[in-house]
């Protein structure tokens, strides 16, 4: 490890395994992170249908009760925290040194390790479902005292929200600096793609609270095993503690899954209208402002647990000003649409997909934001179906618009666009399925979370099982159009589409191993 | 090693972050085995600990060559300090969740819990409290505490001088610096060496408390919310401190060894804005867990 040692030549693409055990190139750590979330969502999805297969019918038939409650449980985790986040840290990787014309992200080898911090997590979290006492069945929400109580598999639960925050910290501190610190020349804040401003937001976000649920379930640990008493009232503690700490994380969170969503459609919808996107300026505020708002929201999620007057009313005020941005974001799509020459290849079908069913999603969370009326959805199928529209409708398919709209970019070839409207089309129609009737289902009052029900909420119930299926197996499309791209297919041109806009589409598809190695000018 | 390439740096592939990712699931899984007293956990949890300590040697060595072969340039620099800069943020909002917790069950939960009659009658809000149904609290610094009671560690005594220590600390870490930026070695090598035995002192006496609580006062992690809010924030500011500590001995030794220029020493002034975010964390603690 001398200085004498000559420079590599970096043009070469390493070969074998250790390739992708030891890089450091961006490109190589967003496949990385692509593969892994796209797996995730497999994983996490089974379990969505082992749910839905017991549902089917009331009374208890296929799986036992506490398995029911790990599945929900391990469900909402391995989605949120093993498929849509490092799903967007994969596209954060591949675009933003991409998009902003840098040679690589700010710190490679650290990059590398927020990688490779996750499949040990996934591993603790997969191996907590095989030891005694099974895996975490308190929902991912974790609340004492059910978590308190739980075996071992709720302390592996707990090393793995500590290895994924760690992996989102230091990747979210690899993101702003790339993009505070990266930029070609030329390439000013205000000039930056939508998708680099969303995610420099949603960094700050994962910064500010992934160690405060770091802080949470240490103290949840303690008191399982070290006598403290954070969450237990008869050493003066209260459980109500852990619902704040953990939502003032949770709030945040949910929009740290949603913004670069927001950002991909934005950078769709302005290609496939051939307009540039309507009001960048007021988009780039209202993301900040969504930002701001997510951390004076929290306790929405906690109406009925017996706060003060004076509380439930600050929060359902401050919770109904986010409709005022995600408004204008929304109206901002639409504008960019109007009077556009649209064409709709799959990416532009997610993306409006998209806007038009995130806003459903939008819609049902502004009534539950309402303190009154929330004592009726409160825990019922009608906020499964509501965080479905904004985290599936909104998160997934946002993601999956920005799959197919790079998959050229990367793999240098065309998908097959016949299957991909397959895809598109079978996870729509199988998503209203599964969950349009679930907004009838919680306003009957059928409460989540238990594996039994009443006769009379068994119609919508088959309906919605029957939608999972459909939307399910119709993800195996997107494998098979994911590897047919890969291996070949007509070739993708630098463009790829018509007119797009931003530095990703001046280089050639696929782009070499290093792109930028000299920083592009931009006016 | 690293190369540069057409201007902009870019290391090589490297095998440090996955080994050290393998340590930490060894601690981890040895950790959940050994707090369920399962035989092999100690074993998996040594061996992890061991991993991640010579991988940490092995990785923070190369950076360092790398730095005084002059690999760096001014882009890569600044990418530290913002990654330096914004862990240090997201550190102080993991304290700010223990902070959190310590001022809801002040502020609003253990009123709450005396004004129900019906759960706890005869419970009176009071801090310190270990609940309802936890010892009693017979005033600070009482060392004849009998079983079912806990007394605490008063504000005015080794608290207040290790307050005094970690300050001084702070300025001399500071000297230290200026003494580098002018390139008078001797002055900055002899003003870190006091800074880390400041550290190492305000560490030994932090030690002789918990001792003290432990074996005289009866207070402990399991001294109801008092006892977890004041030993799970002072001891993870501990934790903070030992890191620092050892930090600052590196950046010591690497100064003995001739590192670092007095315009170029991105190391040691990381070192030192931990040190300074220690410091002001301990401030924080001494006002709100040991004074009100």
């Amino acid at each position: 490890m001398t200085s004498t040692v000559a420079d590599h030549h970096h043009d070469e693409v390493p070969k074998g395994i250790s390739r992708w055990l030891f890089t450091t190139n961006h490109k190589d750590i967003g496949t990385l992170y692509l593969w892994f979330a796209f797996i995730m969502f497999l994983v996490g999805g089974a379990m969505s249908l082992i749910i839905r297969t017991e549902l089917f019918q009331p009374g208890l038939q296929v799986v036992d009760p506490h398995f029911f409650n790990q599945m929900t449980t391990v469900h909402a985790l391995v989605m949120v925290f093993g498929a849509v986040m490092p799903g967007f840290v994969g596209f954060a990787n591949w675009m933003i040194p991409m998009m902003i014309g840098a040679p690589d992200m700010a710190l490679p080898r650290l990059n590398n390790w927020s990688f490779w911090l996750l499949p040990p997590a996934a591993l603790l979290l997969i191996i907590s479902l095989f030891v005694p006492g099974g895996g975490p069945a308190a929902g991912w929400t974790l609340y004492p005292p059910l978590s308190s109580q739980g075996g071992m598999g709720v302390d592996f639960t707990i090393f793995t929200v500590h290895l994924l925050g760690m992996s989102s910290i230091l990747g979210s501190i690899n993101i702003i600096a790339t993009i505070l610190n990266m930029r070609a020349p030329g390439m000013t804040l205000m000039k930056m793609p939508l998708f680099v401003w969303t995610w420099l937001i949603t960094a700050f976000l994962l910064l500010a609270a992934i160690p405060v649920f770091a802080g949470a379930v240490t103290m949840l640990l303690t008191d399982r095993h070290f006598g403290t008493a954070f969450f237990d009232p008869a050493g003066g503690g209260d459980p109500v503690l852990f619902q704040h700490i953990f939502w003032f994380f949770g709030h945040p969170e949910v929009y740290i899954l949603i913004l670069p969503a927001f950002g991909i459609i934005s950078q769709v919808i302005p290609t496939f209208s051939r307009k540039p996107l309507f009001g960048y300026t007021s988009m780039v505020f209202a993301s900040v402002a969504i930002a701001f708002l997510s951390f004076i929201v929290w306790a929405h999620h906690m109406y009925t647990v017996g706060m003060p007057l004076s509380g439930e009313l600050f929060f359902m005020y401050a919770t109904m000003l986010i409709a005022i941005p995600t408004g204008v974001k929304i109206f901002n799509w639409l504008a960019t649409m109007w009077r556009g020459s649209m064409t709709f290849e799959t990416p532009m079908l997610y993306a409006i997909a998209c806007v038009a069913l995130f806003t459903v999603g939008g819609l049902t969370g502004l009534t539950m934001s309402i303190t009154p009326a929330d004592f009726q959805y409160h825990d019922t199928y009608y906020i499964v179906a509501h965080f479905h529209y904004t985290i599936f409708a909104g998160s997934v398919l946002g993601m999956l618009a920005g799959v197919y709209y790079w998959l050229p970019k990367w793999t240098g070839h065309m998908y097959d666009e016949t299957l991909g409207k397959w895809h598109f089309w079978l996870t729509v129609i199988g998503f209203n399925i599964t969950f349009f009737p679930q907004h009838f289902l919680g306003l009957a009052g059928m409460p989540r979370r238990i594996p039994d029900y009443a006769l009379q909420f068994a119609d919508f119930n088959q309906v919605s099982t029957i939608g999972a299926f459909i939307m399910g197996f119709a993800q195996l499309i997107l494998l098979v159009v994911v590897v047919k791209a890969i291996r070949g297919g007509k070739e993708a041109s630098s463009e790829v589409w018509e007119n797009p806009e931003g530095l990703e589409w001046t280089v050639p598809s696929p782009p070499p191993y290093h792109t930028f190695a000299t920083p592009p000018q931009v006016r | 090693m690293s190369a540069a390439h057409g201007g902009y740096y870019l290391p090589d592939p490297t095998k440090w972050p996955i080994i050290t990712s393998m340590g930490l699931f060894l601690l981890a899984l040895g950790f959940t085995l050994q707090i369920h007293h399962l035989a092999p956990g100690p074993w998996l949890m040594a061996a992890g600990a061991i991993i991640i300590v010579l991988m940490l040697y092995a990785w923070f060595s190369q950076v360092a060559t790398e730095s005084e072969a002059g690999r760096y340039d001014a882009q890569v620099d600044t990418s530290f300090r913002m990654g330096m800069g914004w862990f240090i943020f997201s550190e102080v909002m993991f304290f700010a969740a223990f902070f959190g917790a310590l001022f809801y069950t002040r502020v609003l939960s253990v009123p709450w819990l005396a004004g129900e009659e019906m759960l706890w009658p005869g419970f009176e809000a009071a801090w310190p409290t270990a609940g309802p149904q936890g010892a009693a609290y017979i005033g600070p610094d009482a060392h004849e505490v009998a079983p079912g009671q806990f007394s605490s560690i008063g504000a005015f005594g080794v608290p207040l001088l290790n307050t005094i220590l970690l300050l001084a600390s702070s300025v001399t870490v500071t000297i230290a610096h200026w003494a580098l930026k002018k390139n008078q070695r001797a002055k900055l090598s002899f003003w870190l060496f006091v800074s880390v035995v400041l550290g190492f002192a305000f560490l030994y006496f932090q030690a002789g408390e918990y001792m003290e609580a432990y074996n005289h006062l009866g207070l402990t992690l399991g001294s109801g919310v008092y006892g977890a809010t004041f030993f799970m924030l002072t001891g993870f500011h501990g934790l903070h401190v030992t890191i620092g500590a050892i930090t600052l001995t590196v950046i010591l030794v690497r100064c003995l060894r001739g590192h670092f220029k007095p315009d170029e020493h991105f190391g040691f002034e990381g070192a030192a804005w931990y040190w300074h975010f220690v410091d002001t964390v301990w401030v924080g603690l001494f006002i709100f867990v040991y004074i009100l």
